[in-house]
């Protein structure tokens, strides 16, 4: 059983300390036939593979029992960065710390923030996880920037999808598909991103407001173009992070008020490691950590527990005392009021190996996601059971 | 004709009998529109590339979701093929009718459903227009970003069908980027939502897979997107050139500097020379290239980040800069852009648009590769170009009517979109792939990945019945006119015979 906490070394905000230390050459290693070969083997054997790169998020889904397993840290180093291009291409077992500090350097930046949750985190694992900081109702999600992917199918085949161009409508959008399959479709050997200029300017602001008078004030305000990209409230205050150009920010933070807060909130936000979730890691028995995805603007369910508000009230973190580690009644009340808001809810502590920590998918959704993974690995080597039980 | 479905190396298409399949739909829809004289299939027999025209066996004009339901049910059991058309302005055919299908018309799912202010979002059915959405955000001060520049026409089931652009992507986002959800019917006739109103759901991300699926997987039914709050302030900058290649390196420098402006587009000279003699924006005929550049935002900063592009283009060369001086000039300086296909209409009876993408840096060398073409084939070619994301669109003027003129311009088409895959590139940013380039995906694509397209098709329909002969070609097509592929060193194709 995975214990995240354990996993966190002190290591904060890569994307906005900045960079501490230069990146060294970018030549990594390329071990793709490898790869290749031991998924080609795993196929003619019908083995299965738990595929791993920096085992920080080993937490988010289902525990895969599996025969062997896959590493992709082997296989690193970043491929191709143009600045110019606002393109960036590495490859999967690249330290996400390297690569943005290598964009760093660049005063560019993955703008969709990803959470490592352990220094080790890599840059597949990030893709394939799929989660994205506070910055993305904002800017958008990890799925938002991947522009292409190499994946290695069921069968050894390295294949390419997308490329390093803004836009490419031919074929599916394979590449944006593995983005949160976690694996299950292939492995990914290499992505490359859209990455953006970092702002020019930025300020973080602390309002003292209840949250249905902050969810209020964030309607109105999204109504206009203002530089905000963070809207957080942790039960006391209102927490906005503003990022553009001098003037647009100065201004709103004129407007706005409030006093000035730690630009440190949101890279803790971003990791869980507010105080709000001090425990919550700890696998104890008497409380459970639900991350629930709604609309910004929902009500907030009537249901036991803390809770704290990110995305502008699009991803609410709820601690409730009552949880247990099977799916209990509580449990099911929690996914049954989520979706009465028009949302899910996913149980991120306690991990539990036997259920899934994803809401259950709607019939004919299920179906269709059996047949895309029946499709795309039909012995089922890829990270059986990861996502759901049954594929 | 190549363009055309060929049974041969396409897939076979079974043959059915249009009163008794005509009688089956009836039987389950009594009201749904059905048209089957030719007179009244002839307005549906091609889309925005409407030099391949086909007649469908069936029109088919449902009006409620429980008809679509009713007709895919219908199909499936008859193995009918269902092409889905939207506002028919595609321009790679593929909304092209089949003539053993039934053409599936959305146009009379045409209501705004509900523009919600505070949550920034709107439902709307697949046939309203592009446009119609901003103008029903419009009082909200909202507006929906993607603008392909059909925006009057097309419509947002199509938008989604071929994931649609527009001239402020790189800012803003293709149609991927701003749509939350669509509610989809199967071929089967089953429902399902993908996406929702959180920003996230469980599972897979279907929602993305189906965004520029081209009507095969699925028929949208529904879409929710996301609205923008309009930038306070929007101004253009035109730089005049003498020389391509130094406007297209000062694209780069803009980017490079850390702006990404609202808009960045490019025209070559005879690009300009139409657009003027037919809009009179303004523009310098005796340039080689302008650059037409938007900055958009608040006030204070779209004004330092005018004085920073300003400066950046003069040290990039730029013989002359102009600001529009008021929102008139702006929205001249625009016209002229976005007329700029039917101002090359106007010098040549016929003219073909291509759609591929390059990394920008290959912009000087594929350029002049598109010169070193055109002359070769004797066709003149006038270039428009999306800078700032990398999307050329090469216009072929030609003349129909002369003797193996669309021949040749295919075959120029089929050359510049190779060089933009050779170039690291794509066959299409935005138009899609359709019927038109079904071949030049052999040449982007190797067989294995091919494959694992139809892997991805058959999970959603397994009978090919959704929109086939469109989006991704038959192996056995690409064995007979893709070009040849060099994939890891190896001949596209291997086991295939060639011919």
């Amino acid at each position: 059983m995975t214990h995240l906490q354990d996993q966190q070394p002190a290591y904060t905000a890569p994307g906005e300390a900045g960079p501490d230390a230069p990146v060294a050459p970018a030549t990594g290693s390329d071990d793709s036939e490898a790869l290749c070969e031991q998924v080609t083997r795993a196929h003619a054997e019908r083995a299965t593979l738990r595929i791993v790169g920096g085992d920080t998020k080993a937490f988010y889904g289902r525990r895969v029992d599996t025969t062997q397993s896959l590493s992709t840290t082997g296989h690193h180093g970043i491929v191709h960065y143009d600045p110019v291009e606002l393109v960036a291409t590495a490859r999967a077992g690249t330290r996400l710390r390297d690569l943005e500090r290598a964009l760093a350097d660049n005063g560019q930046r993955l703008a969709f923030e990803p959470p490592y949750f352990g220094d080790d985190a890599t840059v597949g694992g990030m893709v394939a996880a799929g989660l994205s900081g506070p910055r993305r109702p904002w800017v958008g999600a990890v799925r938002d920037f991947v522009l292409g992917v190499r994946v290695i199918t069921s069968e050894g085949k390295l294949l390419r999808f997308g490329g390093e161009v803004m836009k490419n409508v031919a074929g599916y959008d394979l590449s944006r598909l593995m983005v949160g399959a976690q694996g299950t479709l292939g492995v990914l050997t290499e992505v490359s991103f859209k990455v953006l200029p970092l702002p020019q300017a930025s300020a973080c602001l602390r309002l003292e407001l209840p949250l249905p008078d902050a969810l209020d004030r964030l309607a109105a305000w999204g109504r206009e173009p203002l530089p905000i990209t963070g809207a957080a409230h942790d039960g006391e205050a209102l927490h906005i992070r503003l990022e553009g150009g001098e003037g647009s920010v100065s201004a709103t933070r004129q407007r706005l008020g409030g006093e000035l807060d730690e630009p440190l909130f949101w890279s803790q936000l971003r990791e869980l490691r507010l105080p709000f979730f001090d425990g919550a890691f700890a696998n104890a028995a008497d409380r459970t950590l639900w991350r629930l995805s709604l609309p910004a603007l929902a009500r907030t369910p009537a249901l036991d527990g803390d809770w704290l508000i990110d995305w502008g009230g699009a991803q609410r973190w709820l601690q409730s005392p009552t949880g247990s580690g099977a799916e209990g009644h509580h449990d099911i009340a929690i996914r049954e009021a989520a979706i009465a808001a028009g949302g899910h809810a996913t149980r991120i502590t306690p991990v539990d190996d036997e259920n899934s920590p994803f809401t259950p998918l709607p019939p004919v959704l299920a179906k269709y996601h059996r047949q895309l993974k029946q499709r795309l690995d039909p012995q089922g080597i890829f990270n059986p059971g990861r996502l759901y039980a049954d594929w | 004709m190549e363009l055309l479905y060929d049974e041969r190396i396409d897939g076979e298409i079974a043959d059915v009998d249009k009163s008794a399949l005509m009688a089956a739909i009836l039987a389950v829809a009594p009201q749904l529109t059905l048209l089957d004289r030719e007179e009244d299939l002839r307005p549906f027999e091609c889309d925005g590339l409407s030099a391949y025209r086909v007649l469908p066996m069936l029109v088919a004009m449902p009006a409620t979701l429980a008809e679509v339901e009713a007709l895919m049910r219908v199909c499936y059991e008859h193995a009918v093929p269902v092409v889905t058309r939207g506002a028919g302005t595609g321009l790679s055919g593929g909304a092209l009718p089949l003539e053993k299908g039934v053409l599936l018309v959305m146009s009379r799912f045409n209501k705004i459903l509900s523009v919600d202010a505070d949550a920034r979002i709107a439902r709307v059915q697949p046939g309203v227009r592009n446009l119609a959405i901003s103008e029903a955000a419009a009082p909200y001060g909202l507006y929906y970003a993607p603008d392909p520049s059909s925006q009057i026409a097309c419509s947002i089931g199509g938008n989604v069908a071929e994931n649609a652009g527009g001239v402020h992507c790189l800012k803003y986002g293709l149609t991927v980027h701003n749509v939350l959800s669509v509610d989809i019917v199967t071929i089967e006739g089953e429902r399902m939502t993908l996406g929702g109103e959180s920003l996230d759901t469980p599972g897979y991300d279907l929602l993305a897979l189906f965004m520029g699926s081209e009507g095969m997987l699925g028929v949208i039914t529904e879409v929710t997107v996301r609205l923008l709050p309009k930038p306070e302030v929007a101004k253009v900058l035109m730089a005049c050139f003498d020389d391509v290649e130094l406007a297209g390196k000062a694209v780069g420098d803009i980017i490079a500097a850390g702006c990404i402006p609202g808009g960045l587009e490019m025209m070559d000279n005879l690009a300009i020379r139409a657009a003027e003699d037919f809009i009179h924006a303004g523009y310098p005929v005796e340039a080689q290239a302008i650059l037409l550049c938007e900055l958009d935002g608040v006030e204070a900063d779209v004004q330092a980040d005018c004085e920073r592009v300003r400066d950046l283009l003069e040290a990039a060369g730029a013989t002359q800069i102009q600001l529009a001086r008021d929102d008139a000039e702006r929205q001249l300086f625009w016209a002229g852009r976005k007329a700029a296909f039917p101002a090359v209409g106007r010098m040549s009876p016929d003219y073909y648009c291509i759609d591929g993408t390059i990394p920008r840096r290959e912009l000087p060398r594929v350029l002049k590769g598109i010169n070193d073409l055109s002359a070769h084939y004797g066709l003149r070619v006038a270039n428009v170009f999306h800078a700032g994301d990398g999307n050329l669109h090469p216009l072929i003027l030609f003349d129909a009517n002369q003797p193996g003129e669309l021949e040749a311009t295919e075959a120029l088409g089929g050359k510049i979109l190779e060089l933009c895959v050779e170039a690291g590139g794509s066959i299409t940013g935005e138009h899609g792939v359709g019927r038109e380039k079904l071949n030049q995906m052999c040449t982007q694509f190797a067989a294995d990945e091919i494959t694992l397209f139809h892997a991805v098709k058959s999970a959603f329909d397994e009978r090919r019945l959704l929109n086939p002969g469109k989006n991704i070609p038959t192996l056995a097509r690409c064995a007979e006119f893709g070009a040849m592929h060099v994939h890891h060193g190896e001949l596209p194709h291997p086991e295939l015979p060639r011919f």
